[in-house]
């Protein structure tokens, strides 16, 4: 057994210095009908070349994005990652380290967690970002609950344009907690009054920018309106590529924003780990969820980073911490930091514009089929199509004939009749033209 | 700012203060022109984003990645969170495209075998704890812990029953409580004894209508086996309440003791602990979480099943014939790090995982008895796969148990957890795991030993001036939180 070192000597002489015959004697405490003593019913130990043989043989069972025409978005999207990413990342200083406890020999991790929030706060056009959640679901759920810690009040308002995930993540998460979740039916064609429901106990208003049916909205006049009543914007962004190219929540006077970060430099893995962005403005600081890194001085006044303002946190409050959460997503935040680091300002605002001319192209290129209904006038990469038919048949039809064709909008929303024809689909910088045509060619059949 | 490096004492700027305006490590194809879509809601201002090349981007990150250790590095005793050696076959699996280049919207035909995969991982959780069912989508263990108080939360709302109050040992990890108190649970702390585990008689006084369970950590957090579990679980059961087992520390117990026995109804795992997968810095872990019968109909979505047809996604609750408690996570929890879990597992087999937990407990053991000449344990052993010491032998030497731990970041180990579990006096928990050599743990207890005589000797200054062989000397954190720099300002 490869990963273990100690020798049968050595364990002989180990447990002669505690003084004990065998191993079984250190296990004296456990109760005798709970004890095993025999190997469970599984396979036994097994080499690295029988492992990877298994494994493989069950990723052969996967069609991959890369071997198909691919639209598929609806929150998780596939992005060209530069090799350099997954080559530091991989650095087993950052991949085998934990929580920087002893900044002393954290400043890797720490520096990069704080370039990693100005980058988050930059690119949301906020103050201050935290060290990362688990995703832009779980993030979604932590700002509606600081929302209502920031105004003492109870009611959460989601938008029908708000991710499905995001919002049966929040609803769960809060379904104990006092607060009234009210999610708003699904709205793929932007007809909700958010502000007519914005009542004195509202605590926020929860919007997705680009929205999941894909259109883009001015929350302007909604922050302004939730703020005059006393009440928080809370914008997520599903894909914050669009914020290469989209005007950032903060501009839009955004009180809290949330993201999920897989997008830049994360692969999309059947959906984890994602990477929850969390972003706010500097007054609410206190309030926020997840871990932090600041700046400081070491005993010898040179500049360093430290975690901070942990008296939010479960390991010093406890029940009365803002968050549970403690295990967050390091590593993929690492990923996310060195592709936004290659890319820079310059590559960033050019994949965003790549990512729509992409999206734009597929539009033209659909639009004008038989059956074919543009369901969304403004989109950044992902736009919703009505469809004379079931979409989930449409799509199984199309994955029939080798084309990953979109996310019917009824495997999120089974109850509403009147989506089934609702298709999503998604473009981004990896889309080719040719793969368009194949799938302009395969809907023409299937329609 | 102007440190300057030296030799491997390396200094290095923030990536925003290595500027070169216009410069882009990735060369990307200039975007088709088409008119567009965005409805006048084009971003207007500079992002601020510092323009580098690829190779400087690599340098920047290769050297923070010098100023880490890990346990690649070195020997990372940081107790309560299993830093064992993670293997790399793993990290090559998880890369398969055929694993991490698909979607969780592809049509279920497309991704059988990712389905497959999740459906094995569970059966051999299940199978390792002898529990009947499982939830696969919780984030981290808090994120399990959260996902079990969810499901008593909901049995009990369908028992229509009104409990409430949650129990919660003094030596509990804080997520404990911070997850009970956000399932609307109030806590209430039990005590310990003088043995280091829960006070059955104080706990059995506390129970009554109003009590939803009891959350325990098994092996707890002082590293022992609670000895009473038995008559604890059948208290809890008879007095109506749900047992939650913390399983952070199963890494002591896997296939050689059966949870399912000691009358747990549910424990999360920490995949990024007992099973290998990397922590990361912080994450990303996985905490799936096991249930008994009575529970397992109020697992969240989604959840994998199998039929002639194949494999298939449950997503929402009118497909699921069961009373699930809702959605945790967005998507279908952390596939990859299931995929390097499962590969894990694989590697070392049943018989594989036992002598694991066998030689973690060993290493444990082997550190309380060699340090115990020294140091002070605050328990008689034997201990599981943590040995707990606290600071009365720093007593009136001047020196803390952060001084102590800071120092021993110059003898080159990474510190042990300090001043966890709270129930002891300036607590140093270690966790050597199984990967470690004797010879490791030979040089470790030697340093420890001359640490302590070295304390004792009244060489309290050299304490207080540690570490000195790191890229900084300790951090100012008073000074962090009351001015709070939390980002980079140009």
């Amino acid at each position: 057994m490869r990963y273990l070192p100690l020798t049968e000597a050595d364990r002989q002489a180990m447990l002669a210095a505690i003084g004990v015959v065998g191993v079984d004697d250190l296990f004296k405490d456990v109760p005798v009908p709970a004890r095993r003593d025999a190997p469970v019913d599984l396979p036994f130990h097994a080499g690295e070349m029988a492992v990877e043989h298994r494994l493989t043989a069950l990723a052969q069972k996967n069609l991959s994005a890369g071997c198909a025409p691919f639209f598929i978005g609806a929150g998780v999207y596939r992005h060209h990652i530069p090799a350099a990413v997954d080559a530091l990342i991989q650095r087993g200083e950052f991949l085998t380290s934990y929580t920087p406890y002893q900044p002393e020999v954290s400043q890797g991790t720490l520096q990069y967690l704080f370039e990693f929030q100005s980058q988050v706060a930059l690119l949301t056009g906020m103050d201050v970002a935290n060290a990362s959640m688990y995703d832009g679901a779980t993030a979604t759920a932590e700002a509606a609950a600081m929302a209502c810690r920031v105004t003492k009040r109870a009611h959460i308002l989601l938008s029908g344009d708000l991710h499905p995930h995001y919002r049966s993540v929040t609803a769960t998460a809060l379904q104990y907690s006092g607060l009234d979740v009210e999610a708003l039916p699904p709205d793929p064609l932007g007809s909700e009054d958010l502000i007519g429901r914005i009542g004195p106990d509202t605590a926020c208003v929860v919007v997705q920018n680009p929205g999941f049916f894909g259109r883009l909205r001015d929350a302007t006049a909604l922050a302004a309106a939730c703020h005059a009543a006393g009440a928080l914007l809370v914008m997520a962004v599903a894909e914050p590529v669009s914020l290469g190219l989209v005007k950032a929540p903060g501009d839009m006077d955004a009180d809290i924003v949330v993201a999920e970060g897989q997008s830049i430099g994360n692969p999309m893995a059947f959906g984890g780990p994602g990477l929850g962005l969390f972003a706010t403005r500097d007054k609410y600081v206190r309030q926020m969820p997840g871990r932090l890194v600041g700046q400081t001085v070491d005993g010898d006044g040179r500049r360093g980073w430290v975690l901070t303002l942990s008296t939010r946190e479960q390991h010093i409050r406890r029940e009365k911490a803002t968050s549970n959460i403690c295990t967050n997503s390091g590593l993929c935040a690492l990923a996310f930091t060195i592709h936004l680091s290659l890319l820079g300002e310059a590559g960033f605002r050019r994949l965003a514009r790549l990512n729509h001319a992409h999206a734009v192209m597929l539009a033209e290129k659909l639009a004008p089929l038989k059956g074919v209904r543009l369901l969304s006038q403004t989109f950044f990469n992902e736009f919703a199509v009505a469809l004379p038919k079931s979409a989930a048949e449409v799509v199984e039809a199309l994955a029939r004939r080798g084309v990953l064709g979109g996310v019917p909008v009824s495997r999120f929303y089974p109850s509403y009749p009147e989506l089934d024809g609702v298709l999503l689909l998604a473009a981004t910088e990896t889309t080719a033209e040719a793969d368009m045509d194949a799938l302009a060619d395969a809907l023409r059949e299937v329609l | 700012m102007a440190e300057t490096s030296r030799g491997l004492m390396l200094e290095e700027p923030l990536i925003f203060e290595q500027d070169s305006p216009g410069l882009c490590g990735v060369d990307l194809p200039e975007p088709p022109l088409v008119i567009d879509r965005l409805g006048g809601l084009e971003r207007q201002e500079a992002i601020g984003l510092p323009g580098l090349s690829e190779p400087a981007v690599v340098r920047h990150y290769t050297r923070l990645s010098q100023k880490n250790v890990g346990i690649d590095s070195v020997f990372y005793p940081l107790g309560s969170c299993t830093m064992k050696h993670n293997p790399r076959i793993n990290e090559k699996l998880a890369r398969l495209p055929g694993l991490a280049d698909i979607h969780p919207f592809q049509p279920a035909s497309t991704v059988q075998g990712a389905l497959e995969l999740i459906d094995l991982t569970a059966h051999w959780l299940k199978t390792l704890t002898g529990m009947p069912a499982i939830a696969m989508s919780p984030a981290a263990g808090a994120h399990g812990e959260f996902c079990g108080l969810m499901t008593i939360r909901a049995a009990l709302e369908d028992r229509r029953e009104k409990r409430l109050r949650i129990l919660v040992p003094e030596s509990a990890h804080g997520t404990n409580p911070a997850s009970a108190a956000a399932c609307g649970f109030t806590v209430d702390p039990i005590p310990a004894t003088a043995r280091g585990r829960v006070d059955l008689a104080a706990m059995k006084a506390k129970l009554g209508g109003d009590v939803a369970g009891l959350m325990l950590t098994n092996p707890n957090t002082c590293g022992l086996f609670e000895d009473e579990i038995l008559e604890i679980a059948e208290a809890v059961h008879q007095a109506g309440g749900y047992f939650y087992c913390d399983g952070a520390n199963y890494n002591a117990i896997v296939g050689r003791v059966r949870v399912a026995d000691l009358g747990v109804d549910v424990m999360h795992i920490n995949l990024h602990k007992t099973f290998s997968t990397p922590h990361g810095g912080g994450g990303p872990g996985a905490g799936p979480t096991v249930l008994s019968a009575a529970l397992a109909p109020f697992a969240p979505l989604p959840a994998v099943v199998h039929d002639d047809r194949g494999f298939r996604l449950v997503e929402h609750a009118a497909q699921s014939g069961a009373k699930p408690c809702g959605r945790l996570k967005g998507y279908h929890g952390q596939f990859g790090v299931f995929v390097r879990a499962l590969a894990y597992m694989m590697s070392m087999g049943a018989d594989g995982l036992r002598q694991a937990s066998s030689d973690a407990v060993l290493s444990a053991n082997y550190l309380l008895a060699e340090l115990a000449s020294e140091l002070t344990p605050s328990f008689a052993g034997p201990c599981m796969h943590e040995a707990l010491f606290d600071d009365r032998f720093l007593k009136d030497t001047g020196v803390t148990t952060l001084d102590f731990a800071k120092a021993m970041i110059d003898e080159g180990f990474h510190p042990m957890t300090m001043y966890f579990p709270l129930v002891v006096h300036g607590a140093l928990l270690m966790e050597p795991t199984e990967t470690e050599s004797k010879d490791t743990l030979d040089r470790f207890i030697a340093s420890l030993r001359g640490l302590a005589r070295r304390a004792k000797g009244g060489a309290a200054a050299s304490f207080k001036a540690a570490p000195v062989h790191t890229p900084r000397r300790r951090l100012d954190e008073t000074a962090a939180a009351r001015t709070p720099v939390l980002r980079w300002r140009r």
